[in-house]
């Protein structure tokens, strides 16, 4: 099995990294501190936590859990072990204000107005998420605490969550864009085979341990079982069989709050649409890139419908506007411009030439920076019409938002700074994403709170003034291991294991 | 590109002096009292920038004692014109600042006369340089900017008024109103001014000798080819690649710098390998790319690369460094993933001859495309650029581009109705 990816061992991931766990819409996100490091090791030793494995029935519940730096630290893991994960892992999400900064966390967004995490030297050490199928949950929960869970951690906080089915508050169907995890190995990922887009990635882009899109492992923690003899019931590492992997089958879990002003995106939609209901609901599918039943506004076939299209055949943005929420989130181009059909073509673009359309090649190619979404929502739900009637409450709804990704810095950051932040992304004039944009004017004082519709006629219809609709109010960076380093960090001793197998 | 070396000591005092020149990390304070960036109405973009060898002492790998290099000071800039005339400009208008500042440095003028002379005697030619857009001044972008301003919002104006269906009723009352607003000096186009026949002659020899020369070269280009080759691959397997994840400190200390404005600066510096092929190797393929850069690529575009405004390779210390340094839109992430994904196969071609550069195969493969060694490699060898000012902030290279051609069809004047279209929506 050594130097095989073949062998995908399921019943070492996290179920997470698999599956939504969609049909499980009862949820508790728990964040906790570790209050008895030895105690909280044994509550983890003996957790239920669910794997990958397919199960038949579906299961009724679930559990999963992710680690901050602080965490990992606070179970004794040690220091050169978490210096082997990435900067952006170690450093957290809110502790750098240049990193704030790139990701847009400024002003009302700053983390130093978070409910939570925002304060260095203040973040949250674990991340349980229960899942339940609905009425199962408090079951499920007193199940999964058992008795010694109140003197292992503190709870923090628990961060709400409420389901509104397939859609997320402002009112459109979400979810549909994820990358399909290519576990049985079917696309190379040869650079020189890979022009066009492909929903397929691999799974060390979710994964760590495994090979990223680049066909390389992307950086994590390893251990020389000489000296670390407990290290033993971590996997060897794929690249390094000497070694073992303490990152292997764990992936990188980003979660932010994020705030959502749905009166205000409605009430401000429905006022440039001049109180139509049928131009509001045009206005906002065009920020938002598909119409609130996810029906994208390129002409889209095959399966799924709503995910299998490119912007290739609209480079100006006249069915989907260039800026829209889901252009910029998964821009869905390839390695090269299209037009790229053997050597000779290859080269001539390579070198820069052939380029048929002024904006073509702006935009990085999206295999490199996919997430995989696993968010939930919070709040009750308020519908676009009543949320256009004046005194709509404004009251706390919005995303849980998580995704999982083998390399921080690559994937969750630049699609958030490169992609939704940037004022200039694939060539949009001063404008960031509609529905999560900081708006924040440019150093130069041009404002950024537009929203560029183009139209086949010529002239661009712009919307101005858009206020900031999404709010952070608090995330941290976690890891979420695989089960066996999930067993090391509880302490397990390797001959345990060996008692076990 | 003039640089000296900073006296023994004095580092932190010109530190100091170099931070009251900037009115926020990062970013230059256009109107310093020093070198008041803003009064060069031909000034694109400059930079003071200490180059310290902090990678120096990796070539040990090779058993080769670094040598000795002091921090140095270095400062440039790209502007229209000639440079001797800038230098010359920038004497009358910031000649006690610059005096002030290279105080800190070996040998450094006392007397506002001699500090022209000074300045050319410490003037460092790159040895490739990069120009997103040949012959666009300064003013010509900011002119252009401001045609683009007035064009879009009275564009808006006019749809609101008349919808957005008759483009060509449009057009025709955006060059009145244009016509109107010249006639009032709100907006002016100043003509591109007349490129100096020596240039045009001196360029139109380069480019066709160079060419020449290397056909001239070829066949023994060719015969020594398989040597090469043999030479190449030999040096491939045995160079040790150095590129450990770099000290956090440092990394942080770069970003605090960056993503102020749209734009970024990069600085970079560090040690060539040692040994004739490796030298000649970078002084050759440097020799092509500004070859390239002057003739081929002044057009918006860099190979690949869309965002890069001005980029230097300047080789210092006898051969044995070198220095780049550029001017780049978005994030060093999305800069990086544009180096790898785009034009790897040129950064190996320079860098790879540099100590501990990524492992590359055949000169262009691999390299680059060792995503994580690469990054590390680049963010180990970047240096804070000390102070960075940019005459149009908020303005990437792809936008003046596009305010260039808003302006040639204010002036071509397009008869069919695509085009006219086109027109209207880049505005």
């Amino acid at each position: 099995m050594a130097g095989s990816s073949m062998n995908m061992v399921f019943d070492d991931i996290q179920g997470l990294a698999r599956y939504a766990h969609g049909k499980l819409s009862a949820t508790s996100f728990l964040l906790l501190d570790v209050a008895d490091a030895t105690a909280a090791r044994a509550w983890l030793l003996s957790a239920p936590v669910t794997t990958a494995v397919p199960v038949s029935p579906l299961p009724e519940t679930a559990l999963q859990v992710a680690f901050t730096a602080a965490g990992l630290r606070a179970l004794d893991v040690d220091d050169a072990i978490i210096e082997g994960f990435s900067d952006e892992f170690i450093v957290g999400i809110a502790a750098d204000q240049s990193r704030s900064r790139r990701l847009g966390d400024t002003e009302g967004s700053a983390p130093g107005n978070w409910a939570w995490g925002g304060q260095a030297g203040d973040v949250p050490h674990l991340l349980l998420m229960l899942y339940a199928i609905p009425g199962k949950l408090d079951h499920w929960q007193t199940t999964v605490q058992g008795t010694d869970f109140e003197q292992a951690f503190r709870l923090r906080q628990e961060l709400p969550t409420h389901s509104l089915g397939a859609i997320e508050p402002f009112g459109f169907v979400d979810g549909i864009s994820q990358p399909d995890i290519d576990w049985e190995h079917k696309q190379t990922t040869n650079l020189h085979e890979r022009d066009r887009y492909a929903n397929l990635l691999v799974p060390g882009e979710v994964l760590l341990g495994y090979p990223n899109e680049y066909g390389r492992y992307t950086e994590r923690p390893l251990i020389d079982p000489v000296d670390d003899p407990r290290a033993s019931i971590l996997p060897a590492a794929e690249d390094d069989p000497g070694v073992r992997d303490f990152g292997r089958n764990g992936s990188y879990l980003v979660l932010r709050q994020l705030h959502q002003e749905v009166p205000k995106f409605w009430q401000f939609v429905d006022r440039e649409a001049g109180s139509d209901a049928l131009e509001r609901d045009r206005l906002a599918s065009l920020m938002v890139g598909r119409q609130r039943d996810g029906t994208p506004l390129i002409p889209s076939s095959g399966d799924p419908v709503s995910n299998r299209f490119t912007f290739e055949h609209d480079p100006d943005g006249h069915q989907c506007p260039v800026g829209a929420h889901i252009r910029r989130s998964n821009p869905r181009n390839g390695d090269f411009p299209p037009g790229v059909t053997g050597l000779v073509s290859r080269l001539i673009r390579i070198l820069g030439f052939g380029r048929n359309h002024p904006r073509e090649d702006l935009v990085a190619s999206t295999r490199f920076h996919r997430i995989l979404r696993r968010g939930r929502t919070y709040g009750s739900l308020l519908t676009p019409e009543d949320a256009v009637k004046p005194g709509a409450p404004e009251e706390d709804r919005g995303l849980q938002f998580i995704c999982l990704v083998a390399n921080i810095s690559r994937q969750f950051e630049f699609v958030q700074n490169a992609w939704s932040m940037n004022t200039k992304f694939a060539g949009v004039h001063d404008e960031s994403d509609p529905l999560l944009g900081d708006r924040k004017p440019l150093v130069d004082g041009s404002a950024t709170d537009g929203f560029a519709i183009p139209r086949e006629e010529g002239p661009v219809h712009c919307l101005h003034g858009l206020p900031r609709f999404v709010t952070v109010r608090g995330g941290a960076y976690f890891f979420m291991p695989g089960i066996q380093a999930l067993h090391y960090i509880a302490g397990q001793e390797s001959v345990q294991r060996g008692a076990e197998a | 590109m003039i640089l000296a070396a900073v006296e023994e000591g004095r580092l932190e005092p010109l530190d100091a002096v170099l931070k009251t020149m900037n009115r926020a990390a990062g970013m230059a304070d256009p109107a310093n009292s020093l070198v008041p960036f803003d009064q060069f109405d031909r000034l694109h973009v400059a930079r003071f920038v200490i180059l310290e060898a902090n990678t120096g002492s990796d070539i040990k790998a090779y058993g080769v004692t670094p040598f000795r290099w002091p921090a140095t000071l270095v400062f440039l800039g790209d502007c229209d014109g000639s440079a001797d005339s800038f230098l010359a400009e920038l004497v009358v208008r910031s000649g006690a600042g610059l005096r002030q500042i290279f105080s800190h440095c070996e040998g450094a003028p006392l007397d506002q006369d001699d500090l022209l002379d000074w300045l050319k005697q410490h003037n460092k030619k790159p040895a490739a340089n990069y120009i997103n857009w040949i012959g666009r001044t300064v003013v010509q972008v900011r002119e252009e900017v401001a045609l683009q301003k007035a064009l879009s919002a009275h564009l808006r104006k006019l749809v609101d008024e008349i919808g957005a269906e008759d483009t060509r009723a449009l057009r025709q009352r955006l060059l009145s109103y244009l016509e109107f607003e010249k006639q009032n000096g709100r907006i002016t186009l100043t003509p591109a001014p007349r490129t100096p026949p020596g240039w045009y002659i001196r360029n139109l020899l380069h480019k066709f000798g160079v060419p020449l020369l290397l056909l001239v070269i070829s066949p023994a280009l060719l015969l020594a080819a398989p040597f090469l080759a043999l030479r190449l691959r030999m040096l491939e397997r045995s160079d040790p690649e150095i590129a450990p994840r770099p000290d956090r400190k440092s990394v942080y200390a770069l970003a605090e710098l960056e993503d102020h404005d749209i734009t970024n600066q990069f600085s970079a510096f560090g040690d060539i390998k040692p040994g004739l092929f490796r030298r000649c190797a970078v002084l050759f393929f440097l020799w092509l790319l500004d070859y390239a850069a002057r003739h081929i690529y002044k057009r918006g575009y860099l190979t690949r690369v869309q965002t890069i405004h001005f980029a230097r390779w300047v080789i210092l210390d006898d051969r044995r460094r070198l220095f780049f340094a550029s001017n780049y839109d978005g994030s060093l992430e999305a800069y990086m993933d544009d180096f790898i994904n785009k034009v790897g196969w040129g950064l190996n071609l320079v860098f790879s001859n540099g100590v501990g550069y990524p492992l590359t195969r055949w000169l262009i493969k691999d390299g680059a495309g060792r995503e994580q060694e690469f990054k590390y490699y680049l963010r180990r060898h970047q240096l804070p650029t000390q102070v960075w000012y940019k005459a149009y902030p908020g303005k990437t290279a792809f936008e003046l581009g596009r305010n260039s051609r808003i302006r040639y069809g204010v002036e071509n004047r397009p008869d069919n109705d695509r085009e006219i279209r086109e027109w209207l929506g880049l505005l």
